[in-house]
């Protein structure tokens, strides 16, 4: 019998007294300004969900960066997967958020709509169980995320080499967060100052790999978690850094983030997947900054299971998507923000993704720049 | 990138060889892979984030984090009720 | 109805050949209670077989029965094709049966009778009708109301999801009952009548896709007395209204535009159940946007609020209510949320169907 309530433990990062003292801190903390960003979906949900942005200086600019799979996902691989779902006896599994992302011509919906298999899945391992249920037709998952989906990526993959399953494969999708902090701070525009690590990619990776990154570009970094007291004090700490101009790499989520990471996750990972280049949708393509199958499970890549042969990609031209991801501007910038871009007309990735920037900038009502 | 919320291990599980757990959330049960948290045990608090355990939460890390932050809180209450000089 | 705004539907020149606005044919995320439904309904429905009653826009029409000036009577329709049949909680009888009668007494109606007209898949089992319509006398008795007519149809395997069935309401609206959606003032007190998104976990949950377990059940009830007795302690109620699809937050946004006021909400008021909030946050769900079947909004004078409260609580169906917010004149339409760290988050409609999120 499970108890209902939530630990104090846990409940204690909510704490609205708490979270005001830490942004009391930062208003006393901060003497300039300052460009921060976070390269997290679920933070960037988090801050708008919390309207935590409104509590903090006028000094202390939040960028939101390529942090939503579901956003930088590229349109060739969207356009990939909606091919691959429009064939017949072919079970098409996801997340849920990706349904509605455009690719060249429709979404994932719209196959479904046209009578194609099209299933959310919570899980990877689910669209395994969904494999051994049908083995007369075969069964693809979109493998999209940031290093955090990717241990329970490879572990489909695992699986269903252990299940002895030849109707299952996987497109792989996952993308890399380190090889785009670098794209990012390496760009002639860039103004980004501190970075908010993400916390859940962390409690995969660790953070061995920041310290280098903040060396070269001589920028703090503060791995950080999700709730309000979590984020308030991620911001906190990179700004102290900041303001004493300390270089170096913090852990403010040392409750689930080591040094070192999750050994045995990273193992996982690098026995199925090799980095790879990967083309991030807006922005171009990053080296070696995508998961792809190893040869040894090769046979379980839907790209080469699937003759999707050349597929023309057509992308919106009034769509800054690529600017907004790289923090380069704001969705409220963009001249179809809210007119003919809205979540239920996207023309983008970032307003269909629930944290994609625009479409958190426009459920909140950040209206103003 | 985070739907990766805590979860407390009720039992621990094997399912064709990949060791799996029943998680509570707290009054909603469901399973996950524990497969890279093998030290886990039951009683023990987990991130699971769609059906899988990234890594163990630590219960002690968690409370001496918020204490931290409480006796800061305090010291700053503390220094805003001093007098002036 | 004031004429809002209405958002586009179309592109503003070609400017793009994306993204798919699903205009050619319908989908899903037209049934969802949200934006698209509102769109459906306005584009297509009501430029086509439109009245002033369905333009009114709310749950059910008032008539004045010909030739006897001060009868007012409330009509509703509701066709039901949930899926899964039975869930923890409820079933489809049961919300056939509750979803009308609450849809007449959202007018401030005393619902007295319905119609059924099912249609049944060939080879759907007998034991499970029995069921179902078993749960329906029961809902009946509870309620008070009777079926009164019925239709019955069986199509071919494959031309319906084993059992659907419309119902419609009736029942006779009291003398100086003036009650919709377009009669929130400046100044009103926000009340619900109990806890949110129980019921759309519970289908969820039922559906079985997402693979969670719980003890959380489906809040489906008639609430037809519990309203009757709070119009009789505070008559001068201006909106009820019952946050079905879409939930709370798409709900109160459409009575915001009907109503031309912004409502302001208390986060921290707005009563969750812990376990329904646990659910929400694995999936990415906001309990906000969460169906509810046996819930009403209760939007009166702020003088009236305590005791529409004390009333509401002493039903099984009001235990937990509780005041949620204030009706402004200020920004007509909006709807906005104080979280608890001091901080404001605007509510819009539901846009398409509800999905999970991996973050």
């Amino acid at each position: 019998m499970s108890d209902l309530s939530l630990p104090d433990f846990l409940t204690g990062y909510r704490d609205a007294d708490l979270v005001r003292k830490v942004i009391e801190k930062i208003h006393h903390q901060v003497t300039q300004n300052w460009a921060l960003m976070e390269i997290c979906g679920g933070q960037t949900h988090a801050i708008m969900q919390y309207g935590l942005d409104q509590l903090l200086p006028d000094k202390i600019e939040l960028v939101h960066g390529p942090g939503c799979p579901v956003c930088v996902t590229s349109l060739e691989l969207i356009d990939q997967a909606l091919w691959i779902a429009r064939q017949p006896d072919v079970i098409f599994t996801s997340f849920g958020d990706m349904l509605r992302v455009p690719g060249s011509e429709g979404d994932l919906f719209s196959v479904r709509a046209a009578g194609g298999q099209v299933r959310v899945v919570y899980s990877p391992l689910d669209a395994v169980k969904i494999a051994q249920q049908n083995p007369e037709k075969e069964v693809v998952f979109f493998a999209i995320g940031f290093e955090t989906t990717a241990p329970a990526n490879a572990m489909a993959v695992i699986q269903a080499k252990k299940l002895g399953l030849a109707n299952f494969s996987i497109l792989p999708a996952n993308v890399l967060v380190p090889p785009a902090m670098h794209a990012i701070l390496s760009s002639p525009g860039n103004r980004i100052q501190g970075f908010l690590a993400a916390g859940h990619v962390c409690a995969v990776m660790g953070y061995w790999e920041y310290p280098p990154i903040a060396q070269q570009y001589s920028i703090p970094i503060v791995v950080t978690g999700f709730e309000p007291l979590d984020l308030v004090e991620g911001i906190y700490r990179t700004v102290k850094l900041l303001e004493n101009e300390q270089v170096s790499v913090e852990n403010a989520y040392t409750r689930v983030v080591t040094f070192d990471g999750n050994q045995a996750a990273q193992k996982l990972i690098q026995r199925i997947f090799e980095p790879v280049d990967r083309n991030w949708r807006g922005i171009g393509v990053i080296p070696q900054s995508g998961l792809g199958l190893r040869n040894a499970y090769r046979s379980f890549d839907a790209a080469q299971r699937f003759n999707t042969g050349n597929i023309q990609t057509r992308e919106s031209e009034v769509c800054i998507a690529g600017q907004i991801l790289q923090g380069l501007k704001k969705p409220s910038d963009c001249p179809a923000f809210g007119k003919a871009c809205t979540p239920q007309t996207p023309l983008g990735a970032p307003m269909v993704s629930s944290e994609g920037a625009c479409a958190a900038y426009f459920r909140y009502g950040r209206k103003k720049t | 990138m985070c739907l990766g919320i805590p979860g407390k291990i009720l039992s621990i599980y094997e399912d064709h060889g990949t060791k799996m757990a029943k998680i509570d959330f707290g009054g909603v049960n469901r399973d996950a892979c524990i497969e890279v948290v093998p030290e886990a045990r039951p009683g023990d608090w987990t991130i699971i984030h769609a059906g899988f355990a990234l890594n163990l939460l630590s219960e002690d890390e968690a409370l001496e984090t918020l204490q931290i932050l409480q006796e800061m809180s305090e010291l700053a209450d503390q220094e805003d009720n001093q007098p002036d000089e | 109805m004031t004429q809002e705004k209405q958002e586009s539907l179309s592109m503003q020149g070609p400017v793009c050949p994306l993204p798919h606005q699903h205009t050619e044919s319908v989908v899903i995320g037209h049934g969802s209670g949200g934006k698209m439904t509102r769109d459906l309904i306005q584009g297509i429905f009501q430029t086509r077989i439109g009245s002033p009653y369905l333009a009114e826009g709310n749950d059910a029409a008032r008539i004045t029965l010909q030739g006897k000036e001060g009868c007012q009577v409330a009509i509703s329709t509701d066709s039901h094709v949930v899926s899964p049949l039975f869930y923890p909680g409820g079933d489809i009888g049961r919300l056939a049966v509750c979803g009308t009668v609450n849809d007449v007494a959202m007018l401030g109606a005393r619902p007295t009778y319905l119609t059924a007209g099912f249609i049944l898949e060939e080879g759907f089992p007998m034991q499970d009708l029995v069921r179902i319509l078993d749960s329906m006398s029961k809902a009946c008795r509870e309620a008070e109301i009777q079926i009164i007519a019925g239709d019955t149809k069986v199509v071919e395997k494959g031309k319906a999801d084993g059992f659907f069935v419309n119902t419609t309401g009736f029942g006779l609206i009291p003398d100086s009952r003036q009650i919709g959606g377009q009669h929130a003032q400046p100044g009103d007190a926000v009340l619900i009548s109990g806890s949110l998104g129980d019921h759309g976990i519970a289908v969820l949950q039922a559906r079985g896709e997402l693979g969670f377990e719980s003890q959380i059940q489906s809040d489906v009830a008639p609430l037809n007395h519990m309203i009757e007795d709070l119009l009789t302690v505070t008559p001068d109620v201006h909106v009820l209204r019952d946050p079905t699809r879409g939930g709370l937050a798409t709900t109160l946004k459409e009575i915001a535009y009907q109503s031309q006021v912004s409502i302001h909400l208390n986060e921290e008021t707005i009563p969750i159940k812990p376990d329904v909030q646990v659910a929400c946050d694995m999936m990415g769900f906001d309990p906000l946007y969460m169906a509810n079947e046996g819930k009403v909004i209760v939007i009166l004078p702020e003088k009236d609020a305590e005791r529409a409260l004390e009333t509401l609580r002493k039903s099984p169906y009001g235990i937990m209510a509780t005041r949620i917010g204030s009706v402004f004149r200020e920004n007509p339409s909006e709807v906005l949320l104080h979280t608890a760290y001091g901080t404001t988050r605007v509510l819009d409609f539901l846009s398409g169907e509800i999905l999970p999120r991996i973050c």
